[in-house]
């Protein structure tokens, strides 16, 4: 016993230095295994607060790009909007007042008031949180393409895994024919993607759009996300093909989160369907 | 001795607010941030007792995680380099001009400074790289990330000690 304690007051600094590195690798794994890490992100309200504080500031010198960004897509918007006036036709057509009936995704607008971009992992703050409804797992878009899916949720504040991060797999496919492939970072340029596990059946050229697959119950079908830059095609496989993405992702303010209202019910189905 | 508790305490807020949203968001040449908050480490006081240093310094690192969404990244390397500094501290000054209770980094040569300083930072950066990437693969960017990170870290962090404290 008394060596035991003789021990611990020899190396007392290099136990409390030990016990301290485990905890921060718990941390470590903890983040990167759960979706929706437990204590360390930046949803809390102290970090939240930080960030949102200074991002009152920032904002203003984002107001230009964010004003022709909106004009941009209003007009998109506009023209989709008559387009559509034009095909309906008034016998078939008929608004159904209940609400929500027939509505498959809900989106809610929010603020990034934290983005990085240089890291190998990266992730944004946006400045909605579980008070609005906002869970983990929803995707999140603007109007130039995707931007991540969100992880951690606190009250008023939820944490967003970025396309730019190791751990992210997006489902998408080419926008001309459906091969579906998956879209992940490689961790050198921010602007550039990589597309993997494309079928080597697929016609792909330079230039090509790809579009959100709609295969996983998280992004809607048919959100542009950017063109194929380059690519190989060595032994007959598809390889190093990159992306060029339309949105900049180092200068993003307001973006939309998409629920998917359906979801539940597709995973709950595909979970009995396997079961099965 | 109150002085030197409200010191460091506003040093350690300071700097963690510098780095969060300041030099994180600098991306020199696109993808550059200096980790400048162990400064923090340099300048905390030998004589106080290891145990305060190294409780303190794995906050120092969980608060840099908590704003940079890194889980425990900066914690593990923040704590270790605590660990190391007074073995390094001893191996650079050779023991013979070393005095526990009066010691400053800016008491001693530039040099040793510079040294200690070096060795500190690139071990951080190398943990913190090596952590964040998680693969063999990659050993090259590690490096690379490494070193040109260090260099900016380094050159900040001499600046600024030499502006902020005083010579004694």
């Amino acid at each position: 016993m008394q060596q035991i304690i003789y021990f611990i007051r020899k190396f007392r600094y290099f136990l409390l230095f030990i016990l301290l590195e485990i905890l921060a690798f718990i941390f470590i794994i903890q983040h990167h295994s759960y979706h929706n890490s437990k204590f360390v992100n930046s949803a809390n309200s102290i970090t939240g607060g930080v960030y949102s504080t200074v991002s009152n500031v920032n904002d203003f010198f984002k107001l230009k790009s964010e004003n022709k960004r909106l004009i941009e897509e209003n007009t998109r918007i506009k023209n989709l909007l008559n387009k559509q006036d034009l095909n309906y036709d008034s016998t078939s057509f008929k608004i159904n007042d209940s609400a929500k009936y027939g509505q498959k995704y809900e989106y809610t607008f929010a603020k990034i008031i934290n983005n990085n971009y240089t890291n190998r992992n990266n992730s944004l703050t946006l400045n909605k949180g579980s008070k609005l409804g906002i869970t983990s797992d929803l995707g999140v878009i603007n109007s130039n393409g995707i931007i991540g899916v969100t992880k951690s949720i606190s009250k008023n504040y939820s944490t967003v895994l970025s396309i730019l991060n190791n751990n992210s797999k997006i489902n998408v496919r080419l926008k001309n024919s459906n091969h579906f492939g998956t879209l992940v970072w490689n961790g050198e340029d921010y602007n550039i993607l990589q597309l993997i596990d494309i079928p080597r059946q697929a016609h792909i050229k330079e230039g090509d759009t790809i579009i959100t697959g709609g295969k996983s119950a998280i992004f809607p079908e048919g959100i542009t996300i950017g063109a194929i830059k380059d690519f190989n095609f060595e032994n007959n496989q598809y390889q190093n093909i990159n992306i060029v993405l339309f949105n900049d992702m180092s200068a993003i303010g307001y973006v939309q989160i998409v629920k998917n209202l359906e979801r539940i019910e597709q995973i709950n189905l595909e979970k009995n369907t396997i079961n099965e | 001795m109150n002085s030197l508790v409200l010191n460091n305490s506003f040093r350690f807020i300071g700097l963690v607010l510098l780095q969060v949203l300041v030099l994180n968001h600098i991306n020199l040449f696109g993808f550059l941030n200096p980790m400048v908050y162990i400064v923090w480490i340099f300048l905390f006081p030998i004589r106080k007792s290891i145990s305060t240093l190294l409780i303190l310094s794995f906050l120092l690192g969980l608060s840099v995680d908590f704003f940079s969404d890194s889980g425990g990244i900066n914690a593990a390397a923040t704590l270790f380099i605590a660990f190391i500094r007074l073995p390094i501290l001893k191996a650079v000054l050779k023991k013979s001009d070393f005095d526990y209770l009066l010691f400053n980094l800016r008491a001693i040569s530039f040099g040793k400074a510079f040294l200690l300083i070096t060795i500190l930072t690139l071990i951080h950066h190398f943990i913190v790289f090596s952590l964040e990437y998680f693969s063999l693969n990659s050993i090259n960017s590690i490096i690379y990330n490494t070193i040109l990170t260090s260099g900016i870290t380094i050159i900040i962090s001499i600046l600024g000690i030499m502006l902020f404290s005083k010579k004694k």
